[in-house]
């Protein structure tokens, strides 16, 4: 039943083929080719411009992750930026410094970074139930409330989060006994602070990318979709609201716990500011420009919103009437450039192409796939 | 007793501004069925107009005002031209999303404008206070209580008796059955984007009359006006006013006793006072104190 037939690797015989992770022969050599390439890029690449990649990477996780609630199940969340912010503080708690003037446990990596999941998840399963009640816009309010109330409960939990203005650090990275955070050599190679950070975003977000893929391609995810699409629908053919959108936060919260504890370990000191309306609303413009409900999309659009402000950057070196320091000198300032960016970019990109950057790249597959025969 | 009904007059007054952000968050979801993010960003740029117009150009406070809510009016109709007509049809997400982006671009370009001193528009009444026993309230606090109430009530006049708010009805309850009556439903989406700016733009200025005036961060202000629209009901207009006084009076009230009663909460809750409130009123009523239930058709 399930052997495929020789010579026609586009054939499909049985469900599982076609539902297989990688289903045609294009795809397979092509993710090959791409995580390969990935593992040589640190290699290859500038200090400075790796540490973008791998925020970029980190960001991509909590990105698919939105991508789950928003994109799969429907269910606007503009609370992100809470759930990302209990993330890095139950890492920052769990595994840092216990001799600094904040609580910290200095734990070991393999209990903070699933804790900051976990801890978020539980936050995403207490939501749930409302966002059971409501629909649509009235969830993205409730959820923007959520931000608001996160905010306040950062700024005032001083001895963990060291309050407004001063911050604190976050964990450590130490995997496996290696040092993120130092130079030095591993297994043969010479690894650079930023090359050995680089390597292990990437792992992580192959293992998440993969996870979020098995779950979209399971009964879950097709639950997600058919809520997506019409919730009375999906209802009456045997899908169960309730328990479906509070897995879908549940689950989402879980990758947006991950991101913040291993952001903010790679950051270094951040303050409960980070986690305003901004942030949430920079991971709703990762999913909408990378490509709503699809994993590479997140990706794309992930690692692109973080290198915004690389980009600004280069654009104010062209430009003469953007100046580099956030001073009112010149039209606008490289903040000011890269805040634009987001604004006009979500834009533009809901107008003319509501799919996104992974949309961008169909049309050129299709392009090349019809090709010499392509209109 | 007198924090109490002091605490009451005060929020009263700022529930004044919220209400009016609120009735212009309610007038674009009734007629398009779009939440409007891009409200705190008009409350800005109305507000600093009025400031241009008053403070820079040294007119009369409420001419200034006029022309102030004349100009915000214009912003909400070019907005609404520009990025959302071209999406009609798309989903409504879509929809909201977009005037995040509008409100992000439009905010930079006031905060430009802004920099980094205040802008504080001169109110003519100075800082003159009335008071009825212990309780007092600014001039300028009774002059916003009376714009807020003069403009709600020829809002519903307008509503109730006027041919073009009778088509703005219609067109809130069936856009397609309004467009086969021959109303311009496109007109009304523009005018009702006008509306809300204009009163984006009188909250703006009042905003700016307050003793801390316009400053980077005053936009937060116009967001407290969704847990009110979410209180009231989104798409109901007197659920609007009554939200966002109880909003004021909500936040006004925790900010005077919750230091005392509540010290464990930390301090300025009551800034996130609202969005509780709304939690609280959302697990009762999910569709607000006077929103109607929606009906599913399958």
């Amino acid at each position: 039943m399930s052997s495929r037939l020789r010579g026609r690797p586009l054939v499909r015989t049985s469900y599982a083929q076609d539902m297989a992770l990688l289903n045609t022969p294009a795809k397979r050599r092509s993710t090959i080719a791409i995580v390969i390439a990935s593992f040589l890029v640190p290699f290859l690449v500038t200090d400075d411009l790796l540490l973008v990649l791998t925020l970029g990477m980190i960001s991509a996780v909590g990105a698919i992750g939105l991508n789950l609630v928003t994109g799969y199940a429907g269910q606007v969340s503009l609370g992100h930026a809470f759930f990302i912010g209990l993330g890095a503080y139950t890492g920052a708690v769990l595994g840092g410094d216990p001799d600094a003037a904040v609580t910290g446990y200095g734990l070991p990596i393999y209990v903070w970074l699933p804790a900051a999941g976990i801890v978020a998840a539980v936050a995403g399963l207490l939501v749930g139930p409302i966002a059971v009640r409501l629909r649509g816009l009235y969830l993205a309010i409730v959820t923007l409330g959520l931000v608001f109330l996160g905010d306040h409960i950062f700024r005032e939990a001083r001895d963990l989060t060291g309050g407004p203005g001063v911050g604190r650090r976050g964990p450590d990275l130490v995997v496996f006994g290696i040092d993120m955070g130092e130079s030095g050599v591993v297994l043969g190679l010479d690894l650079a602070r930023e090359q050995r950070q680089f390597l292990m975003a990437l792992v992580f977000l192959i293992v998440f990318a993969v996870l979020a893929r098995n779950i979209a391609r399971s009964g879950v995810g097709r639950a997600f979709s058919a809520i997506r699409d019409r919730d009375v629908a999906a209802a009456v053919i045997g899908v169960d609201l309730t328990r479906y959108k509070v897995m879908a936060f549940a689950m989402s919260s879980f990758f947006a716990g991950v991101t913040g504890a291993l952001y903010y370990a790679v950051v270094g000191v951040f303050e409960p500011s980070a986690f305003g309306l901004l942030l949430s609303v920079q991971y709703l413009a990762m999913i909408l420009i990378g490509g709503v409900a699809t994993i590479s999309g997140a990706i794309m659009g992930a690692i692109f919103i973080s290198s915004l402000g690389r980009i600004s950057g280069e654009i104010a070196h062209v430009l003469p009437f953007i100046s580099e320091s956030s001073g009112t000198d010149g039209l606008l300032s490289v903040f000011q450039l890269e805040a634009i960016l987001y604004g006009v970019l979500i834009i533009v990109f809901l107008i003319f192409e509501p799919r996104g950057l992974f949309g961008i790249w169909t049309r050129i597959r299709n392009y090349w796939k019809g090709w010499p025969f392509s209109y | 007793m007198t924090d109490f009904f002091q605490a009451l007059v005060n929020g009263f007054g700022q529930g004044s501004i919220y209400a009016l952000l609120a009735l212009g968050y309610v007038m674009i979801y009734k007629a398009t069925r779009v939440i409007s993010f891009a409200q705190p960003a008009l409350m800005v740029v109305g507000g600093l107009f009025s400031y241009h117009f008053t403070s820079e150009l040294g007119l009369n406070f409420w001419v200034g005002m006029v022309l102030g809510i004349v100009c915000g009016a214009l912003v909400g109709m070019l907005v609404e031209r520009i990025a959302l007509r071209p999406m009609l049809g798309k989903p409504v997400f879509t929809l909201a999303i977009i005037t995040i982006g509008v409100d992000i671009v439009l905010r930079i370009v006031s905060n430009r404008y802004i920099g980094v001193q205040s802008r504080i528009i001169e109110y003519p009444g100075g800082n003159e206070r009335f008071s009825i026993g212990d309780v007092s309230i600014s001039h300028q606090r009774l002059g916003l209580i009376a714009v807020t109430a003069v403009t709600v009530a020829a809002l519903a006049l307008f509503f109730q008796y006027s041919r073009t708010g009778l088509a703005m009805r219609a067109t809130a309850l069936d856009q397609e059955t309004a467009l086969a009556q021959g109303i311009r439903v496109g007109a009304v989406f523009a005018l009702a984007w006008a509306i809300a700016g204009g009163l984006a733009a009188i909250a703006g200025t009042f905003v700016a009359t307050g003793n801390a005036g316009i400053e980077q961060t005053s936009w937060i202000i116009a967001l407290k006006a969704l847990p009110a629209i979410i209180i009231g009901g989104l798409d109901s207009v007197q659920g609007a006013v009554v939200g966002g006084l109880a909003v004021g009076i909500v936040e006004a009230l925790t900010a005077t006793f919750q230091p005392d009663v509540a010290p464990w909460l930390g301090a300025n809750f009551a800034l996130v006072a609202p969005y509780a409130l709304m939690f609280v009123v959302l697990l009762v009523r999910p569709y607000g104190l006077f929103g109607t239930r929606e009906v599913e058709r399958v």
